[in-house]
């Protein structure tokens, strides 16, 4: 089967890719879905707040992502839900298995990476104590209460204030069940301020900062979790330990951008966002392959999902049908003091202006984010407050840009700051 | 009805006894409190298959360790079960070490184990991730890993196929003799001639319901990091530290899935305490880093523990019990038990012989293991999908399992029930998403396959229930 552009998943990110892709000229598309439907895990976020920033109004999970199903199925763009890529090949063709297909090879001018991401375990943050039943990952239970109808639990502790966790919270509550308490490594919540409002506050929730979960009970199914205060250095305090007799325990610990298929391609990798490395358009290490939302950095809101994989499916198009771009002697963008990650880490020569996200280190209040190149200061914007839990993104200008040696520094100047 | 012999516990020296007696015209039963085979020590060690260097020569382990190496690797042919023959090295770290590696060389030439020592530069060469301290090492070639739990259920499958039954939730509380045993749990009673004590942890406390006191279980517990496959190819054999007093010492050592394993601790605990502790996982990860000083433990995706049935007694304690006739001990199997564990088996069968005249069935059907759907060829996987579109459906993503493997553990004689019974057989949930994905669907498959509501599906033993009901009812 050949096509213009085949995309790897159908959830917010390929759809948008697919879309864009067949906007920009790509006439046979075909996006790749494992799961027996589209639209990713939007379709178990059933709670509004989607869509602010691109539709311009408040909608649930499942009403951003039909948006965008309608579209595709107005379109040409075809469609193989139930069916898994085993393998990206050398000639950027896949091996695709599902029940319908059988094994297939779809061969594609150029390929899209929207795989998404998925949720670090209790393992990845190794808890100590016993293995019972009863211990979640937030979007686990997300999905057994959205969307198979059951409830997880009755007296719930939730590890970890990132949004799934405080939604998870509130979640919890409106089906019953009795939220203990929501804990919190870091001094500082990796929500968004708006979920620990109306998912903590409003209910009464509290919120124990530079607390962590240091023994599981239970033999069987969960009987009780250890809770106890941390140091600056994130070991826990002796005598500082809480009780809680819980039967759930959901972990929403952080998200991992789900690259296998990547590295089994040998595609580059950046080691700080675990995503695949990526030039303006989007495009990876190999050539014809780009790659969007949060299988390249986890995003805070599904709009800028959209936005980026927008960029990339049309990127996938120009590729397609009219070649390569040029990415010879490309600006490499490198992370200074305070700057965690960004993306794109290349931007290219003819680069009409480029726009960078990225993520801060720390909690800061009144810094300047400073572009840096061969010595000399590019751009410098001003921040009232900055936190790891809220992306940023600076735009520089195309007549700056021309300004810039091959590096392109990226840092935080302002009080605090290492 | 008066069985020919029953087996207590399922565990991977039980089920071994089973597969060695199905062989023979007996009424076998096998007795198990859990919901499944494998929920003890089996589920929960180090899945070394040891060569048999260590125990003290001239001892019953000794003998059985070596006959075990041998057995493991022809049934692992045999039965299609995953395994890798990829030999083992214990590490010397100076001048002590290397005399204690001399000792244990005495002991291998003694219990006929090919072993030889290598210099600090051969070792270099070959596992280049070992500690610059490394002076020399051990290397046994017939060491290797397999999947434990996957040994057990190839050995009760095949012991089921072949007439012998299993009962599970089966918690012995009494046996008594009249003219044959009577075993009982709650309103259940088993009569047999014979009684085999695979009770592991609790070996002792079955002991003593027939049969005057002979021994005491020291339970001793070992908690291990089980790390992502970014981890398992940074050494590629079986990496031992010179043995203590305590057990083998930390290891580090690839799994057949490709993933890195590290531990285990040993210290004495409480005969069902698997908890893990941070000071313990810090020790054995220190240990670990000893030997392999590159390894990335910020890419753990689990960490467990296991019991070892340890005794009062250095030996294993196999045979028919001095003052009790047809009650024979297959007790305190600590490590190497699971090695071993096929030739103790073999052990039971020439304690019996020597006791009544054992003739063979005409039939003997082997249960192989299915091979995952994700080892095969292109084309094979093309034609299984043709035959069963369910094999083209894949359930785990990480560990690309499908949903005809998951519906292929149901058709076995001894089909899971839970969650982690699909995990153990299938695959589904082994990878770095832990089942965050998959349980959903894997739990909607085996209540669909039992016919019964999700709320009863179980994550692992009994009372591990994962659903509370269902939304939108009032309390």
């Amino acid at each position: 089967m050949k096509y213009d552009v085949a995309v790897i998943g159908g959830g917010p990110a390929g759809l948008a890719a697919a879309l864009s892709a067949y906007e920009h000229g790509a006439k046979k598309v075909v996006i790749v879905e494992r799961d027996r439907v589209l639209g990713g895990i939007l379709n178990q976020c059933i709670h509004n707040g989607f869509g602010l920033h691109h539709f311009k109004e408040e909608l649930t999970g499942p009403e951003y992502a039909g948006r965008f199903v309608q579209l595709v199925r107005e379109s040409s763009i075809e469609v193989l839900c139930d069916c898994m890529v085993l393998s990206i090949n050398d000639d950027n063709s896949l091996t695709v298995v599902g029940p319908e297909t059988g094994l297939i090879r779809i061969e594609a001018g150029a390929l899209v990476l929207a795989m998404g991401c998925r949720e670090r375990t209790r393992g990845a943050i190794s808890v100590p104590g016993d293995r019972p039943s009863g211990v979640f990952t937030a979007g686990a239970a997300q999905r057994y209460i959205n969307i198979e109808g059951y409830m997880v639990g009755k007296r719930v502790v939730i590890l970890g204030s990132g949004d799934i966790g405080l939604i998870m919270a509130r979640r919890m509550m409106l089906e019953g069940a009795e939220v203990l308490a929501c804990v919190e490594l870091m001094p500082y919540s990796n929500g968004l301020g708006r979920n620990i409002v109306q998912c903590l506050e409003d209910y009464g929730i509290p919120l124990y900062l530079s607390h962590t979960v240091t023994r599981i009970r239970g033999e069987r199914r969960l009987t009780g979790v250890t809770v106890s205060q941390v140091d600056e250095n994130r070991r826990p305090i002796a005598g500082t330990e809480k009780e809680f007799d819980c039967d759930t325990l959901l972990l929403s610990v952080g998200l991992i951008p789900e690259n296998e298929l990547t590295r089994a391609a040998a595609i580059a990798i950046d080691p700080r966002t675990n995503g695949p490395v990526v030039y303006d358009n989007m495009e990876t290490s190999r050539r014809g392959v780009f790659g969007c939302g949060n299988v390249v950095h986890v995003h805070d809101l599904v709009d800028f999902v959209t936005a980026e994989s927008t960029a990339a499916g049309a990127a996938a198009a120009d590729y397609a049908t009219k070649g390569p771009a040029a990415h010879e002697n490309a600006y490499t963008v490198k992370n200074g003091a305070g700057i965690g990650y960004t993306v794109p880490q290349l931007i290219s020569r003819d680069a009409d202006g480029a726009g960078i996200f990225f993520r801060v280190r720390n909690v800061y209040a009144n810094v300047a984010i400073v572009a840096e190149s061969g010595g000399k200061r590019i751009a410098a914007f001003k921040r009232e407050h900055v936190a790891p839990g809220e992306m940023e993104r600076i735009v520089i200008p195309k007549k700056l840009l021309d300004m810039c040696g091959d590096e392109i520094t990226l840092y935080l100047e302002g009080e605090g700051v290492k | 009805m008066i069985y020919d012999a029953v087996i207590i516990g399922g565990g991977v020296v039980g089920a071994a006894a089973a597969f060695e007696l199905s062989r023979y015209k007996l009424k076998t039963v096998v007795l198990e409190r859990e919901n499944d085979v494998a929920l003890g020590a089996t589920r929960a060690n180090s899945a070394i298959v040891h060569a048999g260097y260590d125990p003290e020569p001239g001892t019953v382990m000794a003998r059985l360790n070596v006959e075990g190496n041998a057995l493991i690797w022809e049934l692992a042919e045999k039965l299609n079960l995953h395994h890798s023959r990829c030999g083992s090295y214990v590490l010397a770290f100076g001048k002590e070490d290397d005399e204690h590696l001399k000792e244990l060389k005495r002991r291998a030439d003694q219990n006929k184990v090919p072993c030889e020592i290598v210099g600090r530069d051969e070792l270099r060469r070959r596992e280049s991730a070992l500690s610059d301290e490394c002076t020399s090492a051990l290397y046994a070639p017939t060491a290797g890993v397999i999947l434990p739990w996957e040994l057990c259920f190839a050995l009760a499958e095949t012991a089921a196929k072949n007439g012998v039954e299993f009962r599970f939730g089966f918690n012995v509380d009494s046996i008594s003799k009249r003219d044959e045993f009577i075993i009982k749990s709650g309103e259940q009673e088993v009569h047999a001639h014979i009684v085999i004590n695979a009770a592991g942890v609790y070996s002792d406390v079955v002991n003593d319901m027939a049969a005057p006191h002979l021994f005491t279980v020291k339970p001793a517990k070992g908690e291990y990091w089980l790390l992502d496959k970014s981890q398992g190819g940074i050494v590629n054999s079986v990496i031992f530290q010179c043995p203590g007093p305590e057990g083998k010492g930390i290891l580090v050592s690839p799994t057949v899935h490709g993933n890195l394993i590290v531990g285990p601790s040993a210290t004495p605990c409480e005969r069902e305490d698997v908890s893990c502790g941070a000071d313990i996982l810090e020790f054995v990860k220190q240990k670990g880093l000893k030997s392999v000083p590159s390894v990335n433990f910020r890419e753990n995706i689990r960490n467990f523990c296991g019991v070892r049935a340890n005794t009062d007694r250095d030996d294993f304690i196999i045979g028919e019990h001095p003052e009790c006739e047809n009650f024979i001990n297959l007790a305190g199997i600590k490590s190497p038990g699971l090695t071993s564990a096929p030739a103790i088996a073999r052990e039971l069968v020439r304690i019996i012989a020597a006791k009544q005249k054992l003739e063979e069935k005409e039939q003997f059907i082997l249960s192989k293991r299915p091979t995952p759907f994700k080892a095969l060829s292109d084309d094979e996987k093309a034609a299984l999908i043709a035959k069963d579109p369910a094999y083209g459906r894949i359930i785990c993503r990480c560990e690309t399992v499908s949903e005809g493997e998951i519906k292929a553990c149901f058709d076995s004689p001894l089909p899971p029930r839970t969650l982690d019974g699909v995990k153990r057989r299938a695959g589904t949930g082994m990878g770095r998403c832990q089942g965050g994905f998959c349980a959903p669907r894997v739990h909607a498959l085996i209540a669909g396959y039992f016919g019964v509501d999700e709320t009863e599906i179980e994550k692992d033993r009994n009372g591990s229930y994962i659903l509370s009901g269902h939304t939108k009812e009032v309390k």
